[in-house]
């Protein structure tokens, strides 16, 4: 059945767009993140404008984490103090997205832009994230036990001022960490069309020591206040927000988080975490192939509105 | 007295032709709605040759070339080429309120209808058809091999918007003539420009004007305009949307 989208401007077939929606989603639950890094590129894949993609997507992710989330709030497990802090760069990280995707992609270069962030990004964090899981798993193989971290250590970020309690996940850390890790999520999210989940949870644990308890349910509730803002501020600015498609996409997303996530629970996190690695490194390898090899037409069309 | 009845005559053999015949087209449909389940349409556009005078003589060799052109846009052409091993947009051309639609049909192709001087300055064919692009300052059409026009030619054509088609005219009688308008799945909404010509022996004899809405209807309609004229709003309906499916699906998926 295919149905015209009236952003995209153009047909598509509705089976295809919710399976896309049931595979991501399905992806998404199992590993505990948005599944947007997935879903962008695979619309570009199908023939959607990056740029509408990316504008898109946002309202797709906001939708999934708004019901994982409501879950995790349900358990008592969001740091709403730490999750408002987040936020405030979050916010000021989106804005300056939405305003330099607008302005790359007045100078015709938002698809490179795009490509080249992808790279970057998802070949540095899957690069990291396979040879952890793979280490974790050799470790484990060779019967050495894991080295758990002191929950008292330190490290650098500690020793930086500002600092604040943040009670629920039960650490004392500077705001100045906190804020960059907002902006930096809010900015990626609204330039590459991710939630950011699978960089903020790492980044959270790492460089904050947010305790697994909350670390989930308080990077859901940023994802989904920083992807609500991008979806307004994209359609506001740009115009780019295809409603139907994102409709379609959230319908087959949260239908699949589900399944997925009743399957994420049976696997083993090691595991989970070298999958999920491999993933992300598979979809920037992606990208860097498109980048580098030749494209089949070396000429693009581009729509100028107000004759800019 | 002679000499100046043959001159007469020969005027008049002359100019005969350029009123003798008149052109009545009438379009299969003037409105077509792009709805969600639009997946491209043919229009047809009918018409016939009659004497302009109730006993003028009919020629028996006509041809017809039938232009349509879609809503003006400026639309920029960009090429990539390698810098550091990666593909970038470098140069780009913009062509200023250019058709965002446009087809060219005729029942033989153009270069037997009429001369190219002709043709050129009908503006008959895809090749002859002026697209003004940007030069620095100064506003003006390329030349036909110009890579970028070539390449802005070959992209709509790709996607069906730009088209020539020498075989999507055809004479149901001497005089009677039926041509098929393709709109693909992409169409531009708008008001559509057609320009019907008809040739003889390689003259323009006569022309005839008609045309053609294209809108989005109902949802499509209503989503399109929202997003473009309510962009906030419009955002915030969506984001709205976003929360209320992800609170049906927490509700209903509910496992505690």
């Amino acid at each position: 059945m295919q149905i015209y989208l009236p952003i995209a401007d153009l047909p598509v077939n509705v089976f295809l767009l919710l399976g896309m929606g049931l595979a991501v989603g399905f992806i998404s639950g199992m590993f505990g993140i948005g599944g947007g890094f997935l879903m962008t590129p695979l619309l570009i894949f199908i023939g959607v404008q990056p740029a509408v993609a990316v504008a898109s997507v946002a309202s797709h992710i906001a939708a999934s984490s708004f019901s994982g989330a409501i879950s995790y709030w349900r358990k008592n497990a969001v740091d709403v103090v730490l999750a408002g802090m987040l936020l405030v760069g979050g916010f000021i990280g989106t804005a300056s997205g939405v305003w330099l995707f607008t302005a790359l992609r007045r100078m015709d270069q938002l698809d490179l832009m795009i490509g080249l962030s992808y790279v970057t990004l998802l070949g540095i964090v899957g690069g990291l994230m396979v040879y952890e899981g793979a280490r974790a798993i050799m470790r484990e193989y060779r019967g050495v036990p894991g080295m758990p971290r002191a929950p008292g250590s330190h490290t650098w970020v500690h020793g930086l001022p500002l600092k604040m309690r943040f009670k629920r996940s039960k650490i004392y850390v500077s705001t100045i960490p906190v804020l960059g890790i907002g902006i930096i999520i809010g900015f990626l999210g609204s330039i590459m069309g991710i939630g950011g989940g699978f960089i903020l949870v790492p980044m959270l644990i790492y460089f904050l020591r947010v305790p697994t308890a909350t670390v989930i349910g308080t990077s859901m509730v940023l994802t989904l206040v920083t992807m609500a803002s991008a979806t307004v501020m994209h359609a506001a600015t740009n115009h780019l927000v295809d409603a139907l498609l994102a409709f379609i996409l959230m319908i087959g997303g949260v239908i699949g988080a589900q399944f997925g996530a009743r399957t994420g629970q049976k696997m083993r996190a090691e595991r989970l975490r070298l999958l999920l690695g491999l993933l992300v490194l598979a979809v920037g390898l992606r990208f860097a192939y498109s980048l580098v090899v030749q494209p089949e037409d070396l000429y693009s069309i581009r729509v100028v509105e107000g004759g800019i | 007295m002679k000499r100046a009845a043959v001159l007469a005559l020969a005027t008049l053999w002359l100019a005969a032709p350029a009123s003798a015949e008149r052109l009545v087209v009438s379009l299969s449909n003037h409105r077509v709605a792009i709805t969600s389940s639009f997946t491209g349409e043919d229009l047809v556009l009918f018409g016939t040759i009659e004497p302009d005078t109730p006993r003028g003589a009919l020629r028996d060799n006509y041809d017809i070339v039938v232009t349509v052109s879609g809503p003006r846009q400026t639309y920029r052409t960009r090429r990539k080429e390698r810098v550091l091993g990666i593909w970038v947009n470098v140069d780009s051309r913009q062509f200023i309120n250019v058709p965002s639609y446009l087809a060219v049909l005729a029942n033989r192709p153009i270069s037997e209808i009429t001369s190219p001087e002709i043709a050129r300055r009908q503006q008959l064919g895809l090749d002859n058809f002026i697209l003004t692009q940007r030069v620095g300052a100064d506003f003006a059409d390329t030349v036909r091999e110009d890579p970028f026009r070539v390449a802005f030619i070959s992209l709509s054509a790709l996607k069906d918007l730009y088209g020539e088609d020498h075989k999507a005219v055809t004479f149901l009688t001497p005089t009677v003539f039926r041509a098929a308008i393709p709109l693909p799945s992409e169409t531009p909404t708008g008001t559509y420009a057609i320009d019907v010509k008809l040739f003889s022996g390689g003259q323009l004899i006569t022309r005839a004007n008609s045309a053609l809405e294209i809108n989005k209807a109902g949802f499509e309609q209503y989503v399109a305009d929202a997003a473009r004229n309510q962009g906030f709003l419009y955002g915030f309906a969506t984001m709205l949307l976003a929360l209320l499916t992800g609170w049906v699906a927490s509700v209903v998926f509910r496992r505690d």
